[in-house]
């Protein structure tokens, strides 16, 4: 499995054809106290960069765009719950959703791990 | 993801403290004149009433089988029990009446009683809106003699006086505007609005069906003209100004704005909230303003009453005038006045965009901001205008040399003035120095707006504070600045003298209660 | 001047302080081409309270008061009895003059009373949840339809003809810009509403349909099945109650399964006032919270631990949200939300079923002594305490001279459906618990004499 990162602080990891996509530790320490995940809906087919997700803080919405394109074809119930869960893990329980990929490709535009963490200490 | 990070700091844990050890304990955990009031759930029943109510006459119902059986779970008290409920709930809360109140872009100023007694007159407050027009004509020549007043302040030639508040105003400034363009053949699908712009403007111009775009602002804090003229375009229906603007500041090239826009067949749409710099000096229509809305209830003193009700009439330019909503009121030649509905509107205002709320508006606002207009009358607004820009100066000039005020250096500000949370120290925020206000006595001053400048901190203190008061003010505001510049840890718990502490809001959005359940009830939902 | 602390001294002074030699100078950024020379010309110079005073009730005197004469006016604002204490409680300055609850520490008065207005609102209505409130009853509704298209991602709204033509005209002046479709007919004169037509309107397409409860005409109908077969095609069904102090008698819109239930709360607590400023009621389903407009008050604890409350899920609101916000709603209804929920305390559940049972059966009365006179037909099978009567000419001339003759007697369809022939002939009566025995004679006979 592998993981990619976006400059718009996503992580996605890949398994096969399945990808994984939530927000980086970077992002909700930046982020505060984070009460509700609006996650896409079962389904939906995403272009890289189309509106995937919300995440609200008290008092913030901030918008969270599709790193990849592909189809939604699970998303993370937890969050309804318990949205501290992108709080206290964010990238590992705290996932979004869960896409097929449409376009493999998309991903050679991403980051590794050691550039994302180049990328957030030029911040 | 668009890390919508600016905005104040939301993390709870830190705040979580213990309750101080060497505060006296009472048994009621009442604190004197401060005292604890329960729920009318957990005080009332039922079955206690507060009224006493004529027996019923004795005929069957007529109710067609759909009687409601069912409890409905409405507690009662008695009037002496509910006197007192409200009188101790109003106790805990900040108020004009109790104290300056600084708040940027909302305009608390004193509101006079006398504007009370007028619009309780039962002429006023006992007739109903469809009335026959023969027998409310006090009520309509009230209308009409308001609507005069604020055409001749704002230099404008007609008024729709049926907005029910600003934000409902500005909605009908916009669709105004789409209106005029649409009969024009030449539907434009863009609205520019500065990024300092009240949230109010962008949602407004996306629930008319435009796409917002942003324009940028130069170094001295006003809308980049130039930027502006390059993105003006056929795309373009307007601009969303607020002029003076939201840092508290003149636009000067604003007649170079509405002439740029104009000639780019674009109409202009001014945000009124801050007029209370300009009443009485300034007339919005000299600028080439197309439609402006005002808040009665910020320069016209009615009151906020803790969340509206508001008052947000518009004022229209040649152009638009056509375009204005139902209803409004006119005057025949034989000085009858009459309302223009939906009935007669083909043949006096055949253009009109339509109605925008039942009825014809918030005639108890009209009653209040009338009386407060005959009572400064045309000399007394100017002089309110230049009291509230001299205050605002003189608050900003006491403070420059111990807050950072961004646009300070660039000259005066208008009525009210921006700091930052520049130079403080030990990770205080903007958000700490206000309830650090709270002890002090004061409501805080408008904060984290708006967004442009990091911990904004906006204070207006309108014309209604003397010298003495505004004098006591800076005193609490420069010590509690001192505090954060010098990173006083106790600030991150303030405010410690409040009827409560600061409130777990993470909790509230998270865990969201927004009624009273029985406890009962409550542990059945938790299942 | 009264409203103007500030003495030529003090302004000395503090030129002095800021360095100015004059007011004049902190104006600079105000090209002088566009300021005044002095105070705007036509407009009065300032006057004293008695001058005012004069000024004002000279106004108020040219009004008919509804209290100084026979009055059965409704259609969608009610006379009701305000309790005394009512007034007293909202003209605390602590209530009046304080502002939006932004800093909840010291703001729990008016959140707190926030928090019991939502509770009474949602109880009234049979619903989970209610916000604190919004402008009025007409544009509670209108933000139902859009509400209800946001969730369905439907844009085909139907309206029933039973709900009020001032509600109507707002949706569809609303509706030509946001482009939904409105489905709606002007009602007829029919003793039973047009639950039954809307049935067949009902489709895959419909995002929600908007039934008024009573309806114009004052009746009333069950709306299980309407609910039933929007939620078979998965739309919405909206309620909407403009005379609150019905559900003190009849079944709750909720208990029929409504989805959003909107209404105008002005008969309680806050008086006629010639049509504003009222109080906009929105209540919903608990899965629907997070699709509301307006604001909400919840509960929470502070650091102490002690409960309190705070306004919440503001990230749906214009200042956060901007063009993503459910409404731009900022300012709302709150002294006249605190009104209401004063009146609901005053009044109790107990206090609320004796007002609806008092209302009703005095409307019963007199429906009955009018059906008597020649002329004159009473057009509902029921009705809480409006109906309406067919009369055997147009009635809007009827009620412009009884006006004349200082009798109110009640809204003409004519008034209210100006183009509409068929309902020439109807006119609303109202009638409450504030209508004397006497008042109803003077109406019946001046009606009968018109009539003959």
């Amino acid at each position: 499995m592998s993981r990619y990162f976006t400059e718009e602080h996503e992580w996605v990891d890949v398994e096969g054809d399945t990808a994984t996509i939530g927000i980086t530790e970077y992002a909700q320490e930046q982020l505060g106290d984070i009460v509700f995940v609006e996650t896409p809906e079962v389904g939906a087919t995403l272009e890289q960069g189309d509106d995937a997700a919300v995440v609200e803080s008290v008092k913030a919405a901030s918008d969270v765009y599709a790193a990849v394109s592909g189809e939604v074809i699970e998303v993370n119930e937890a969050l309804e719950e318990e949205p501290a869960l992108v709080n206290s893990s964010a990238e590992e329980d705290g996932w979004f959703y869960r896409a097929t990929l449409s376009d493999k490709d998309e991903l050679s535009d991403l980051m590794d791990e050691k550039a994302y963490k180049a990328f957030i200490e030029n911040l | 993801m668009n890390m919508l990070a600016t905005g104040r700091p939301t993390k709870q844990e830190e705040n979580l403290i213990m309750p101080d050890q060497t505060a006296t304990e009472t048994h009621t955990g009442n604190r004197a004149l401060m005292v604890d009031e329960p729920l009318i759930f957990e005080r009332g029943s039922v079955d206690r009433c507060g009224v006493d109510l004529p027996e019923a006459p004795v005929v069957e119902n007529r109710l067609g089988a759909m009687d409601r059986s069912a409890s409905i779970g409405l507690p009662g008290l008695s009037e002496a029990e509910a006197v007192r409920h409200y009188t101790r709930l109003s106790r805990q809360n900040y108020a004009i009446d109790v104290g300056l109140f600084p708040l940027g872009s909302c305009t608390m100023k004193h509101n006079p009683r006398l504007n009370e007694k007028m619009a309780r007159l039962k002429g006023f407050a006992d007739i109903h809106p469809l009335q026959p027009m023969e027998s409310v004509q006090g009520a309509l020549q009230t209308i009409y003699e308001l609507a005069d007043w604020l055409k001749k302040l704002t230099g404008m030639p007609a008024v729709a006086m049926s907005p029910k508040a600003g934000a409902h105003g500005e909605l009908c400034g916009i669709l105004a505007i789409r209106s005029a363009l649409e009969a024009r053949g030449d539907a434009r699908e863009v609205i520019l609005v500065p990024e300092s712009a009240h949230g109010t403007n962008p949602a407004t111009a996306a629930f008319a069906g435009y796409k917002v775009e942003d324009i940028p602002a130069n170094d001295a804090g006003r809308v980049d003209l130039n930027a502006l003229k390059a993105r003006l375009g056929p795309d373009v229906a307007g601009v969303m100004i607020t002029n003076p603007n939201t840092c508290g500041l003149f636009e000067p090239d604003m007649k170079a704005i509405s002439d740029a826009v104009h000639d780019a067949g674009g109409l202009v749409y001014c945000d009124g909230a801050n007029f209370n710099a300009i009443v009485g000096r300034v007339r919005p229509g000299d600028l080439g303003v197309d439609a402006m809305h005002i808040n009665l209830h910020k320069t016209f003193s009615t009151p906020h009453g803790g969340g509206g009700p508001g008052s947000g009439p518009v004022v229209f330019s040649e152009a638009l005038a056509p375009y204005a909503p139902l209803p409004f009121v006119e005057i025949n030649d034989d000085g009858h006045y009459y309302l223009v509905e939906e009935e007669t509107a083909e043949d006096h205002h055949e253009s009109s965009f339509g109605r925008m709320v039942a009825f014809h508006g918030q005639m108890g606002m009209f009653t209040r901001a009338l009386t407060y207009m005959l009572s400064h009358g045309a000399d007394g607004l100017k002089q309110v205008s230049e009291d509230a820009v001299l205050n605002a100066n003189y608050i900003l000039r006491q403070l420059e040399d111990i807050l950072d005020a961004p646009f300070a250096h660039s000259g005066p500000c208008m009525h009210e003035a921006l700091f930052s949370d520049k130079g403080f120290s030990n990770e205080l925020s903007t958000l700490d120095l206000a309830k650090g206000m709270i002890d002090e006595g004061y409501h805080p001053m408008t904060m984290y707006f708006p967004l442009v400048v990091h911990g904004a901190m906006l204070v207006e203190p309108t014309e209604t504070e003397s010298k003495a008061a505004i004098d006591e003010f800076i005193g609490a505001f420069r010590s509690v600045a001192k505090r954060a510049k010098a990173g006083d840890e106790d600030l991150k718990t303030a405010p410690h003298h409040a009827p409560r502490r600061r409130l777990d809001e993470t909790l509230a959005a998270r865990k969201p209660i927004l009624v009273w359940k029985e406890p009962e009830e409550f542990a059945e939902a938790a299942e | 001047m009264r409203y103007l602390p500030q003495t030529p001294e003090d302004r000395q002074a503090m030129l002095a302080a800021i360095g100015a030699r004059s007011v004049d100078e902190l104006f600079v950024d105000v090209p002088r081409e566009v300021q005044l020379d002095g105070p705007i010309r036509d407009l009065p110079m300032h006057a004293g309270e008695m001058a005012v005073e004069a000024h004002m009730k000279a106004l108020a005197k040219r009004n008919h008061a509804a209290g100084d004469m026979p009055f059965f006016l409704g259609a969608g604002a009610y006379r009701h009895h305000v309790p005394a204490s009512v007034d007293h409680i909202i003209q605390r300055g602590e209530f009046l003059t304080a502002y939006t609850p932004y800093q909840p520490e010291i703001a729990q008065g008016t959140l707190q009373t926030l928090f019991e207005f939502q509770t009474q609102v949602a109880r009234l209505f049979g619903v989970d949840v209610a916000n604190a409130s919004m402008y009025d009853g007409s544009t509670a509704c209108w933000e139902a339809i859009v509400m209800a298209r946001r969730i369905t991602k439907r844009g085909k709204a139907v309206l029933s003809s039973g709900l009020h033509p001032h509600y109507v005209s707002v949706c569809d002046t609303m509706a030509r810009f946001t482009k939904d479709q409105l489905v709606y007919e002007a009602p007829t004169l029919d003793a039973v509403g047009d639950n039954e037509a809307l049935l067949d309107q009902i489709d895959d397409e419909t995002s929600c349909v908007v039934v008024q409860y009573p309806d114009i005409l004052g009746r009333i109908s069950d709306m299980s099945a309407l609910a039933e077969k929007a939620h078979a095609h998965k739309a919405l069904l909206i309620a909407v109650v403009t005379e609150p102090v019905a559900l003190g008698a009849i079944k709750s819109p909720g208990e029929m399964d409504a989805d959003i239930v909107v209404g105008e709360g002005q008969s309680l607590g806050v008086g006629l006032q010639f049509g504003g400023p009222y109080v906009g009621l929105f209540g919903c389903k608990q899965k629907y919270v997070r699709q509301m407009p307006g604001r909400l008050c919840g509960e929470t604890v502070d650091a102490e631990g002690k409960r309190g409350f705070v306004l919440t899920l503001s990230t749906r609101e214009q200042h956060i949200r901007r063009e993503k916000a459910t409404s731009n709603i900022c300012t709302n209804s709150g002294l006249c939300a605190l009104a209401f929920t004063a009146h609901m305390t005053l009044l109790g559940e107990k206090g609320l079923r004796e007002l609806a049972l008092l209302n009703h059966k005095k409307a019963v009365q007199v429906a009955d002594r009018l059906n008597a006179i020649k002329g004159v037909s009473l057009l509902n099978d029921s009705f809480f305490n409006e109906f309406t009567l067919v009369l055997d000419q147009d009635a809007r001339p009827i009620v412009r001279r009884l006006a004349d003759q200082r009798i109110l007697a009640g809204v003409s369809l004519g008034r209210l459906y100006p183009d509409d022939e068929k309902l020439a002939h109807g006119l609303l009566v109202a009638v409450t618990e504030t209508s004397t025995d006497e008042e109803v004679e003077q109406l019946a006979t001046a009606l009968e004499s018109q009539l003959s």
